[in-house]
């Protein structure tokens, strides 16, 4: 690879940049910002802006950089997403044989975006295994399991126990044919995962030098979502909570505390306080209010703390409609999150949240996708007007960034609305 | 149904509780060693699932619930079904045909699989023509099946031209009045359902099996 490219920030520049984080982190710190912030999380939206396919996206790194630059560039949102990061990631899922993804050229055409096969990644019988040794679980079944890069791990020794000269001995595994392939493939792959690495810190640098800090760059998952969405699979994981509900309960716990430990450094590296957690299983129509104090809240909550303590600002992004869970999840240190709602309803959500944490979106994604201007216009004075103004600490952006099929003129209606109604 | 032993009482209120260990073991005992009817065990399930149904409308039970519910419905009809010795015509007649899949670019299917679950224990025969489904598949899958209302699935927001295009293609190819169209699944709500040209949307599998109701004008 090229030696990265440098860039300079301009005086002009920094003070641009410093103003739009100030203003999502008054948000964050509860005070009132000059103007209400706007954030853009674009993904497969950019095929549409910049004539591409959703397959240029994920393997075109440059291209990518440049319509995202240009959609930034046009919008100026205070903050906009890490692309590259979302999105070119063709080259390092094949890289690593992902089999969890169907993508552009691998299972899906070019003009649509990666879809996640929910399966049972873990089998009901394995809980113990888990729960007894989780790197253990990760070496031998989950990673060959999820990527064919990792297949042959399975045959490394055994590593707790081992000692003396049984270490000694031992060490011959990693020489075993297919341990010794997976390990040459995997160091390949590595370096290919590497270039996306250098092509999001490229990216997120050349938006630094024009003046836009990132809206996050780290992500996360609530522990009951990791279980669920990645090992159990959706309805393996409604099952447990009758059949299983002792080992889920315990590895949740377990899950909280080493979700903590991975995002902090995670959160270190990308030297960005603020992640992004999707949050897939708390929509009030999922499971019942007893069910998400028992299974759900606790072990995130426990979570949250621990990001917080760490000096990270966790951002959850609240898919569905979640109104029923709002003063349960009203229960942490205020001044500290970022809630972001994709259906519950951001007034009601202001009244129960709004001195506790800031909040982010949403503008409809149905309405996004079909309707008018003046309709988005509407939409966005009504958050200004019954969000913002009341002194709600809104960061304004659609209910989950912009939608794929999004008319480029509802985009530009939306952030001229915010500008127009709110600063 | 006819009145119930108090065996049978307890299959229905295991069942429906959730307790799933002590139901299996009972319809389990009663058709394999007791000799218990098969048609009138599978009559006691479905009680239960009304039941179930019903606690989910009243937001008492949620998707765990009919996840699991469907779960033993399965493994005691494993059971119940080869023991049925039943002439032909003799089985329930079913209230109406839905036929349902979801739209062609999207692969979800858990909101569709609860959809066709609840649809199959309320008395609807029901087609699941699977995931990524093509316009045409939809319109040959109609002409042949002939559903009296076909139900769109779809969790992304592809899934609205998806519709669009779906339903269109069942206007132009003459099918349109024969039946009416649903709408589910992620992000769809009454924009989308005016945008698709749908007859209805709905938000969770009750509103499936309500809405299918009102249109064969049976009450819900």
């Amino acid at each position: 690879m090229t030696a990265p490219q440098t860039y300079v920030q301009t005086p002009a520049a920094k003070a641009a940049y410093d103003v739009r984080w100030q203003r999502i982190m008054d948000c964050v710190n509860l005070k009132q910002p000059d103007r209400m912030p706007t954030t853009m999380m674009a993904t497969f939206w950019l095929a549409k802006y910049g004539g591409v396919s959703y397959r240029q996206l994920m393997y075109d790194y440059e291209k990518t950089k440049e319509i995202s630059e240009r959609a930034i560039l046009e919008f100026e949102p205070d903050a906009p997403s890490p692309t590259i990061l979302a999105i070119a990631t063709g080259r390092a899922l094949e890289a690593i044989d992902f089999k969890q993804l169907q993508w552009p050229g691998h299972g899906v055409r070019d003009d649509q975006p990666y879809q996640y096969l929910d399966r049972e990644y873990m089998k009901p019988e394995e809980y113990d295994e888990f729960l007894f040794d989780p790197t253990g679980f990760y070496l031998q079944k989950y990673l060959p399991r999820v990527a064919g890069v990792f297949e042959g791990l399975e045959e490394l020794p055994y590593l707790p126990g081992l000692h003396y000269f049984r270490l000694v001995a031992s060490v011959r595994m990693f020489a075993k044919p297919r341990v010794r392939a997976a390990l040459e493939k995997l160091m390949k792959a590595a370096e290919e995962v590497d270039i996306w690495a250098g092509h999001h810190a490229d990216f997120t640098q050349r938006m630094a030098a024009q003046g836009y800090p990132m809206s996050y760059i780290a992500t996360a998952v609530s522990p009951y979502d990791l279980l669920a969405d990645y090992f159990r699979g959706a309805t393996g994981m409604m099952k447990d909570l009758y059949r299983n509900k002792d080992k889920l309960l315990a590895m949740l716990e377990k899950a909280a505390t080493f979700l903590v430990r991975q995002t902090l450094a995670s959160s270190k590296a990308f030297g960005h306080p603020i992640v992004f957690i999707p949050v897939h299983w708390a929509p009030d129509a999922f499971m019942s209010d007893a069910q998400f104090k028992t299974f759900w809240w606790p072990t995130f909550r426990k979570m949250l703390i621990g990001l917080i303590d760490g000096g990270v600002i966790p951002m959850p992004l609240w898919e569905a409609d979640c109104t029923k869970r709002l003063e349960v999840i009203r229960d942490i240190p205020a001044g500290k999150c970022i809630y972001w709602f994709e259906r519950t309803d951001m007034v009601k959500a202001f009244e129960v949240l709004g001195d506790v944490v800031a909040l982010r979106g949403n503008i409809s994604p149905s309405l996004l996708t079909t309707g008018t201007p003046i309709e988005v216009d509407a939409a966005v004075r009504h958050l200004a007007d019954n969000v913002f103004h009341k002194g709600g600490k809104l960061i304004l952006d659609g209910a989950f960034g912009i939608p794929d099929e999004t008319p480029v003129e509802n985009v530009r209606a939306m952030f001229a609305a915010a500008r127009k109604y709110a600063g | 149904m006819a009145e119930m032993t108090e065996q049978e009482r307890h299959l229905v209120e295991w069942l429906s509780d959730m307790n799933e260990d002590d139901a299996f073991a009972l319809a389990k005992k009663m058709l394999l060693e007791e000799g218990a009817n098969p048609i009138r065990v599978l009559e006691l399930c479905r009680n239960a699932m009304d039941i179930v149904g019903k606690r989910f409308e009243k937001g008492e039970y949620f998707l765990p619930e009919l996840v699991l519910a469907g779960e033993m419905l399965e493994n005691i009809g494993a059971i119940a079904k080869p023991l049925i010795k039943q002439a032909p015509g003799e089985e329930p007649k079913k209230l109406a045909k839905v036929l349902i899949g979801t739209v062609h670019g999207d692969l979800h299917d858990i909101g569709k699989n609860i959809v066709t679950f609840m649809l199959d224990i309320n008395g609807f025969e029901v087609k699941d023509i699977g995931i990524d489904v093509p316009v045409k598949t939809f319109i040959d899958e109609i002409s042949r099946f002939q559903p009296d209302v076909v139900g769109l699935s779809g969790f992304l927001t592809l899934a609205f031209d998806s519709m669009k295009e779906t339903i269109e293609a069942i206007q132009d190819a003459g099918l349109r009045d024969k039946l009416k169209i649903m709408i589910g699944g992620g992000q769809v709500d009454e924009t989308v359902r005016n945008y698709t040209g749908a007859d209805a949307f709905g938000t969770n599998a009750m509103d499936a099996v309500s809405l299918c109701k009102n249109w064969i004008g049976v009450a819900a």
